[in-house]
Parts: structure tokens; C-alpha cells; sequence
């Protein structure tokens, strides 16, 4: 005995500097530099979109962030301007800056793809939860449920319920919620299920923790990870729903400058200014590349597996 | 499928008449409400909810999905009929091409890991899978029909729409909605078939293959693709789908008449038998697709058996 200690204190172990897992995974991501790019896009336009939804008290902070002009400011003596100093962009059919406008629309974009993440975690996360915990008769029938709402279209849901609650932001936020939940129902399901036959769950259990305490402490830490990574991915498709709502004149009404208004807006002048088309649309597809990298690279980041 | 049509119904229905308006608003000009009372009885829209709700699905079970509200006199499914050729048209023609299309990018990326192919197969796949379809429509009528038009000198141009003919896949009204319509679902494949082939080419049995001095050509049509196309066929469900949301938007970009574009009118509209017969029609395709999906499945994976 005595000399087995002994050894092992001689052996000079090599132990790596303990690191958690947030750190590691920050590490870990910085490295990709796609997703670098895409968080710093990201950050640049929400404080942006911050900037441009600041009520105007002049001087102090607005000052600083309130880089747009005017997006409202029509000029019809100067329509459909090719870009000038003054006007980077151009104007557009009503001589309305169009930088101020895409500038000011990535703040519906970026409030409609993150805000609504919540409500889809709500919903999502406990319906799986629920199911993956409780099991049994519970779980066959949400899963049965979230089966039907898995077979009708998104989109299609999507614009009978904006139909039906009448075109505004708050419909279209709470639409993408009720029918993009169903993937993330589906993984924290299976999470749990898995995480439920670990050892350290188990022993949990005999030692008596309370189902609260097990749900918070054992079973949403661990299934973080792909939940972050899901809500992500959630991002750049509530952007595309947005748009593409405001683009088919269902979504967001104008003079509001949603990305899809502008397009629409541009699309009726195309032949005459394809610019007007292009700049709202390569804003939009950007912003969803940049949560894309971000989404890839939190993934890399986050799984253990990729842990040295 | 059964229930999730009924549930797919239910929900529509409910939903539906919760819009706020009716059918019979018109802009401009009102209808007296004796004339909308005598519509409404025509229609059967002065009966309780529930009662509407039962006379639907009891109709639709028998194939009978009612009189459009805004076409008088017009059958939903006569409606349907005549839209159906074009957008039939259109997904028939992407899909054929972009289940090849995404498979050959997919494995030519990872057979060449790394490479410049794959690098930009996969900077490709990952651009068109984060760009709106209707960005990508109207990029195109700009760089296809503008831009073309311009630099031969206004001779030559792509047509940004109007009416495709019905079941030809050669004219030259679909090359854009083609594109728009199947630039996503193809990187979808792609980049799924490169995840899958990468997997199996490490494989054990596939090293073997190698071993045993088979034909590269050989090795990846019997071992190699055989095992990773598994999980791109679950996938063409999904894909489906795709392509029935997809319909919406690049029918009403390039101004085809199908069902896509008439939903979205008839939700304009408020035309309640429309909405219906349309969800429910392309419910009921998604969730056949997916049948057959499960069914191919069970042939391809020996793995699995019906149970």
C-alpha cells in the first residue's frame, strides 16, 4: 500500500491546466475565423439597429450611435439617385436614403431572429422535456403531436396565421414561434432520453434529489451545448421567414424598412434600379451567413467530443 | 396520415376564422348585408362553427372540397386542377435535377476532402443555404435578364416569367425559376451527402475494398455511395417540403400561376374553401412523400424492417 503511494507521488504527472467547459469552448471557437467574422458582423449591427431605434434625444449617446439619417425622409425631387457621398446607397422610389433604410431594417431582422428564439426554447424545451422526462403515455402523445405540426408546411402555417391575427410584428413573432419549435421539441427530447440513462443521473436519483433539482442542476446543463446550437440555426431561418413574409406583402407593412418591404418595394422598379434590390438583399443575406459561421462554429465549440 | 390531416384541417380552420374580415369585403364598395346574409346561407357560413367544421371534413372525405368563395361557381379542386400543371411543371423539373446534381457535388467534395472542388462545393452550398430564395430569384432576373439584355446590346433576353408551358421541362421561362427554386435543397444534399460519404469512406469494409485492389470506380459505386446515400433518401421528405414552400415565393417572383401564388391570393382574400383545399393538399403530398420515403428506406437499409 504504502509503497504503491509512493510511487505515484514520484510520477510526475501531467496535468493539463483545468480549464471549464465556456472557456474551452470560447478558445476553441476564436480559432474558427469564419464564425469570428460572422460575431463581429453580428455585433456591428446590433449596435446599429440599437443606434437607429434610439428615441432621438440629440447629443450624449445618441450622438454617438445614431449613424443612420432620416429612413422616413422622402425627397421627390431626388428619386431613384445612383450613390453619392451623400447618399452611399442611392435613393429609392420616394427618394428615401437607402442606407438609412437598410441600416434601420436590420433592427426588425435582428429582433425577430433573436427575440423569437426564446419563445421557441419556451415552447420547445419544455414540450421535450416533458416528454423525454416524464415519458410514458405523456410522451406518445406530444411526440404525436409534434409529428402533425412536423407535416404541415412551416411556411404555410406561418402565412394562414399571420392571415389570421392580422400583419404586424408581433404576429409574425409569435407565428415563427408555434411552428419552429418542433425540431428543438424533438432534440431536447432525445437529450434527455440519453442523458437520463447516465450514470451520474442515477445516482442523483438514489441519493434523492428532487425532480426540480435534477431537471435544473443535471439535465439542462448538459444538454446546453446542441440547444445553442439549434437556437442558432433558429436565427437565420426566422430572418428568411420575415423577409419572406414582408416580401410577399403579408408581413411587416410598410413605410416600416424591413428588408423584405425594400425588396418588394425594389423588386416593382427592378428594370429601372437594380440597385434598390441589391442592397437590402445582400444585407439580408449576409446577416444569414454571419449567424450560419457562428452557428457552425459554436457547434465545433460546444461538442465535448472535439475536446483534446 | 389520416389524423394529421384532420389535425392539419383543424388547425387551419381555426385559425382561419379568427382572421379578422370576411370574404365579402371588398375595397371601395360594401356590400349590403342582405346580399352578404344571402351569401352566406349560399355557403353555408351562417351555420355555427362546429357545424361548418364537420360539413368540411365530412366533404373532404369524400373528395369534396366546396365552391371557391372569390370564383363563383367555381370548384376549389377544379382551381387547384388548373394551377397544378404549372407548379407540377416547375418542382418536377428541380427536383429531377437537384437530386443528381446535390449527390454528384456532395461526393465529388469528399472523395477530393480539402480540395479546391470541395472548398468550393462547399462555399457554395453554404452561401445558397443562407441567401433567401427570392434574393436569389431577383439576383438572377438582374445578372439573366438585365444584365444580358444589356450586353447583347438589347437583342437577346431571358424571360423573367410569365406563363411557362404546362409538362415541358425544355423552355427556356423555367431556367430561372428552376434555379431560384433549387439552389437551397441542393446544398441542402450537398453538403448532407458529403458529411455521409466523408463517414464512410472510413469505414472499415471500404478500407478493405481498397485492400483488395478494387476498381476506385467500383469501390464507390458498391461500397462507398451505396451506404452513405442512407441518409440523403430520409432526407428527400424534407426536401419536399422544401420545394412546397419554396413554390410560394418563386411563383410569385417570376409571376407563374400555380398554387403557390393563387394561396397566397386567396389568403389575400379570405377565400376559406381555397385555403383549406390547398393546405390540405399540400399536407397530404408532404406527408405521401414521406411515406414513400419510409418505404424506399425499409429497401435500401436491409437494416431496418416494418414492423
Amino acid at each position: 500500500m504504502a509503497s504503491a503511494v509512493g510511487v505515484a507521488a514520484q510520477v510526475d504527472w501531467d496535468v493539463p491546466e483545468q480549464t471549464g467547459l465556456w472557456q474551452d469552448a470560447w478558445v476553441r471557437f476564436r480559432r474558427n475565423k469564419l464564425a469570428v467574422a460572422g460575431l463581429t458582423l453580428v455585433v456591428a449591427l446590433v449596435i446599429i439597429a440599437l443606434g437607429a431605434r434610439l428615441p432621438a434625444t440629440p447629443g450624449g449617446l445618441w450622438k454617438i450611435l445614431h449613424l443612420t439619417g432620416d429612413p422616413f425622409q422622402q425627397n421627390v425631387i431626388n428619386t431613384l439617385a445612383a450613390p453619392t457621398f451623400q447618399h452611399p446607397m442611392g435613393t429609392d422610389i420616394l427618394g428615401r436614403d437607402v442606407l438609412a433604410r437598410v441600416l434601420y431594417g436590420s433592427s426588425i431582422s435582428l429582433s425577430i431572429g433573436i427575440i423569437v428564439q426564446f419563445l421557441i426554447l419556451t415552447i420547445g424545451g419544455s414540450v421535450g422535456m416533458a416528454a423525454g422526462y416524464f415519458g410514458g403515455r405523456m410522451d406518445n402523445l406530444l411526440m404525436r403531436f409534434t409529428d402533425i405540426m412536423y407535416a404541415f408546411p412551416d411556411l404555410l402555417l406561418v402565412l394562414v396565421f399571420v392571415a389570421a391575427f392580422g400583419p404586424s410584428f408581433w404576429s409574425i413573432f409569435i407565428a415563427i414561434g408555434i411552428t419552429n419549435w418542433v425540431g428543438l421539441a424533438r432534440l431536447v427530447r432525445g437529450q434527455v432520453l440519453s442523458i437520463k440513462e447516465k450514470e451520474y443521473v442515477e445516482a442523483a436519483i438514489m441519493t434523492g434529489s428532487s425532480p426540480i433539482k435534477l431537471i435544473l442542476k443535471h439535465l439542462l446543463p448538459n444538454s446546453l451545448g446542441p440547444v445553442i446550437v439549434s437556437l442558432t440555426f433558429g436565427i437565420p431561418a426566422a430572418i428568411f421567414t420575415e423577409a419572406a413574409l414582408s416580401f410577399l406583402g403579408i408581413g411587416i407593412r410598410p413605410p416600416e424598412p424591413s428588408w423584405g418591404v425594400m425588396i418588394e418595394d425594389g423588386y416593382a422598379a427592378i428594370f429601372a434600379d437594380p440597385s434598390l434590390v441589391i442592397f437590402p438583399g445582400i444585407a439580408v443575406a449576409l446577416t444569414m451567413l454571419s449567424f450560419t459561421f457562428i452557428g457552425d462554429g459554436l457547434r465545433d465549440a460546444l461538442d465535448p467530443r472535439m475536446r483534446r | 396520415m389520416i389524423p394529421v390531416l384532420f389535425f392539419v384541417i383543424l388547425i387551419t380552420f381555426v385559425l382561419m376564422h379568427q382572421a379578422p374580415g370576411g370574404p365579402w369585403d371588398r375595397e371601395g364598395r360594401q356590400l349590403s348585408p342582405a346580399v352578404v346574409n344571402n351569401l352566406n346561407i349560399k355557403y353555408g357560413l351562417d351555420k355555427p362553427l362546429p357545424t361548418q367544421f364537420w360539413l368540411y371534413v365530412w366533404g373532404a372525405a369524400h373528395f369534396d372540397f366546396g365552391d371557391s368563395l372569390q370564383s363563383p361557381g367555381q370548384h376549389v379542386s377544379t382551381l387547384l386542377l388548373e394551377s397544378w400543371p404549372y407548379t407540377m411543371t416547375l418542382g418536377a423539373v428541380t427536383f429531377v435535377l437537384l437530386v443528381p446534381i446535390g449527390i454528384g457535388l456532395g461526393v465529388i467534395a469528399a472523395m477530393r476532402q480539402n480540395s479546391i472542388a470541395d472548398y468550393s462545393a462547399i462555399g457554395f452550398a453554404t452561401v445558397t443555404a443562407s441567401t433567401p430564395n427570392f434574393v436569389v430569384g431577383l439576383f438572377l432576373i438582374i445578372l439573366l435578364s438585365l444584365g444580358l439584355n444589356r450586353l447583347t446590346g438589347g437583342t437577346f433576353y431571358l424571360p423573367t416569367g410569365g406563363l411557362p408551358e404546362p409538362y415541358n421541362p425544355f423552355q427556356l421561362q423555367l431556367i430561372m425559376p428552376v434555379i431560384t427554386l433549387g439552389a437551397l435543397p441542393t446544398a441542402f444534399i450537398a453538403r448532407l451527402t458529403r458529411s455521409s460519404t466523408l463517414e464512410t469512406l472510413r469505414q472499415d469494409y471500404v478500407r478493405t475494398a481498397w485492400a483488395k485492389g478494387l476498381k476506385p470506380r467500383l469501390v464507390v459505386m458498391r461500397h462507398v455511395l451505396k451506404n452513405s446515400l442512407i441518409p440523403v433518401v430520409t432526407a428527400l421528405g424534407p426536401t419536399f417540403a422544401f420545394l412546397v414552400t419554396g413554390s410560394f415565393i418563386v411563383e410569385t417572383v417570376f409571376a407563374i400561376p400555380g398554387i403557390g401564388r393563387s394561396f397566397v391570393t386567396s389568403i389575400e382574400s379570405r377565400d376559406y374553401t381555397m385555403i383549406l383545399g390547398t393546405t390540405l393538399l399540400y399536407a397530404g403530398l408532404i406527408a405521401l412523400m414521406n411515406l414513400v420515403v419510409d418505404v424506399l428506406y425499409v429497401f435500401i437499409d436491409p437494416r431496418v424492417r416494418l414492423t
